[in-house]
């Protein structure tokens, strides 16, 4: 078994049910939402992501590879006398190495976020549970992992099952296709 | 008192202080509204004047790669180029294309960073927009350099002549502000498509289309500690994207304002330029948007609300650019360069005026009847303004481009331009291929941010209901409100 679901179809008695959940101590649980709920980071306890840091050393690394590549390349390895102008001047400079600056740092937002979230990942047991396809349209989920240290069928089932949602249910950890065993 | 406009649908245009206007209209819930978007992709067939506008627009595409074949086989000299002005619709179309894409990232990250949520039912389209046109306006550079078989010494590629691009052309700055603005505006549009792409992938019900879907929703599960990185990506996105888009059009201008050529080389062209390209980027999202919302019942979403909104930002970027119209001139005159003085005067009453008195009527006079709100919440006026300022639009490129070289410092090497056959048909064609990429669009992607705009429904609000409407306010916010939102934190 994956785990235990909890459906509901109000964000706010899911906001907080999370924050049942969160005082029972458990750690490896995740609430599915079709958007973004206000309101969720906390009653969840999510702590600040580092994004932004990563984002700010990609920035950095596309300024200097920016300055370093227009120096290197027209005044170092082919200087390139244009009217008489410096071969390297910064003002010349400047637009290539915003433009750069941008292009790396929203890299380092997209990848770094997506390698972060841990995608792409083209399957996940969640995937499979039937009720969970609504989980992108207009239902929303409360799972808590078998792997969880404080999971206990029993009571991790009545936990869920006092929060007031629609129904609890499990997910397994693999359906497997007719006759295609492990 | 308000006036209801008669014309079958619920108005939300009063503006009531305090009182926030509804942005979701007809009652709609979550479900009807992943029902509504999700249902334009996965019915089995388009309308059939789908069909027929595909197979228009895919003829002119043809037209577009068979004008291009003939360029590159006989030379730029199916044009009408002439060693007076060797810059002709080549640049006008890419200045023109580049210009209409600024209003998708204008929509999507500026007025995210300003948190207008009316912006929740137009990005999506907005945002596919400007991608479609940063690719037609990418095609008139990559073509006008002539030898199109050496087009990647643009960049700074090792090449057999062991040789580097000069970086200090704005041309160079060009390829480098129009290539990561297509790239992060790239990103930024698939970032925000992610969830709803999942939506499609888990209401699919044919193998392939949850594969493709599935593919291109990367696993997204709805996640509340990936909502969370997101959300914070999305920030950034927006925040990288706002200056970004400020700058590329401002290097657009570097083309012309490094130079020296009169009329062109002028401070002012920067700003001039970025009002601008928000001016017809917005009429192009107007005249796509108008008719969308009627054929795929996009009326709840995109609401006389927002339309109206859209409309003040193109009556303020057109007095705007009426402005710099203006100044333009005050300074040719307070300049004392004759050379400078005659070019704005030959503008206006040289051989080229008529194309003048078009953009200034398109650009300066057809905005302003904006100002009355009869004329900005009726569909059809506002439509026909979409369609002037268009083609204003076009024009102001042309006159900046083409007057100023036709006629410069030596009188006896000016020379009159006019285009060819070949240089229509290939900017006719330019449409072609951009409204094929729209209609693939609306076809086969969600046309409206489903996750976005179910935030900004009622229901949404975690300390919500009805005592604490959500939608935009106009005006302070009740104080009342206030307090009671502070309670729920």
């Amino acid at each position: 078994m994956h785990g235990l679901v909890v459906e509901f179809d109000d964000p706010r008695r899911l906001v907080a049910a999370c924050a049942k959940v969160r005082e029972a101590g458990y750690r490896r649980w995740d609430a599915h939402t079709p958007f973004p709920i206000h309101g969720m980071d906390a009653a969840m306890g999510i702590r600040g992501t580092r994004l932004p840091w990563l984002v700010l050393a990609g920035g950095a690394a596309g300024l200097g590879a920016a300055l370093l590549m227009i120096w290197w390349m027209n005044a170092m390895d082919y200087p390139l006398n244009i009217s008489g102008k410096p071969l390297f001047g910064l003002p010349a400079a400047i637009p290539v190495a915003f433009e750069l600056t941008v292009l790396f740092s929203a890299f380092a937002a997209f990848l770094g976020m997506w390698i972060a979230n841990g995608l792409p990942r083209l399957h996940h047991p969640l995937l499979q549970h039937e009720p969970f396809r609504r989980a992108t349209s207009d239902r929303f989920f409360i799972v808590i992992e078998s792997t969880d240290p404080r999971f206990d069928p029993q009571a991790t089932r009545a936990l869920l099952a006092s929060l007031g949602g629609l129904a609890v249910t499990e997910v397994q950890e693999q359906i497997h296709e007719e006759g295609a065993g492990r | 008192m308000h006036r209801a406009i008669a014309l079958g649908e619920h108005d939300n245009t009063a503006y009531v202080p305090g009182r926030p206007t509804e942005l979701i209209l007809d009652g709609h819930t979550f479900t009807s509204v992943t029902d509504t978007v999700c249902g334009i992709v996965e019915a089995p067939r388009p309308p059939r004047a789908w069909y027929i506008a595909f197979a228009v627009t895919v003829s002119l595409t043809v037209m577009l790669f068979a004008m291009l074949y003939l360029l590159i086989t006989r030379g730029i000299g199916v044009w009408g180029v002439n060693s007076t002005v060797g810059w002709g619709w080549a640049i006008v179309n890419f200045v023109f294309w580049v210009g209409i894409g600024h209003a998708g990232t204008l929509i999507s990250a500026i007025l995210f960073l300003l948190r207008q949520k009316w912006r929740t039912s137009i990005n999506r389209f907005a945002e596919a927009m400007t991608i479609f046109a940063v690719v037609c306006a990418g095609i008139f550079p990559a073509i006008h350099v002539g030898r199109v078989w050496a087009v990647h010494w643009l960049f700074p590629l090792p090449n057999y002549h062991a040789m580097w691009p000069n970086f200090r052309s704005p041309l160079l700055w060009d390829v480098f502000a129009v290539g990561t603005y297509a790239t992060v505006s790239l990103l930024f549009w698939y970032t925000g498509m992610v969830p709803d792409l999942a939506t499609l992938r888990d209401r699919a019900r044919t193998k392939w289309r949850q594969i493709i879907y599935g593919i291109f929703a990367i696993g997204w599960r709805g996640s509340h500690r990936h909502w969370h990185r997101f959300e914070k990506a999305y920030l950034i996105l927006a925040g990288l994207a706002t200056p970004l888009v400020l700058s590329v059009h401002s290097v657009v201008s570097f083309d012309f304002a490094v130079s020296i050529i009169p009329g062109w080389h002028t401070t002012i062209f920067p700003p001039y330029f970025v009002a601008g390209a928000v001016f017809s980027g917005f009429a192009m999202v107007g005249t796509l948007l108008v008719p969308a919302r009627q054929w795929f019942g996009l009326k709840p979403f995109i609401t006389r609300h927002h339309l109206d909104n859209m409309n003040k930002i193109i009556l303020a970027t057109g007095s705007m650019v009426g402005y710099a119209y203006a100044m333009e001139f005050f300074i040719a005159w307070y300049g004392g360069n004759a050379f400078e003085s005659f070019a704005f005067v030959n503008r206006a009453f040289g051989p080229y005026a008529w194309a003048y008195w078009i953009m200034i009527s398109c650009n300066v006079i057809s905005p302003q009847l904006f100002w009355f709100k009869r004329i900005r919440t009726s569909l059809p006026a506002m439509w026909i303004i979409y369609i002037f300022v268009n083609i204003g639009m076009w024009f102001e490129r042309f006159v900046i481009t083409v007057t100023s070289l036709s006629r410069d410092f030596l009188p006896s090497s000016w020379a009159y331009y006019k285009p060819t056959t070949v240089d229509i048909l290939t900017f006719v064609g330019s449409f072609g291929l951009f409204f094929t990429l729209v209609l693939l669009f609306v076809r086969y992607l969600p046309m409206v941010a489903m996750a976005e705009v179910k935030t900004v429904m009622p229901a949404a609000s975690a300390h919500g209901g009805p005592a604490h409407p959500v939608g935009d306010y106009h005006g302070d916010i009740p104080q009342d409100n206030l307090d009671r939102s502070k309670e729920a934190h």
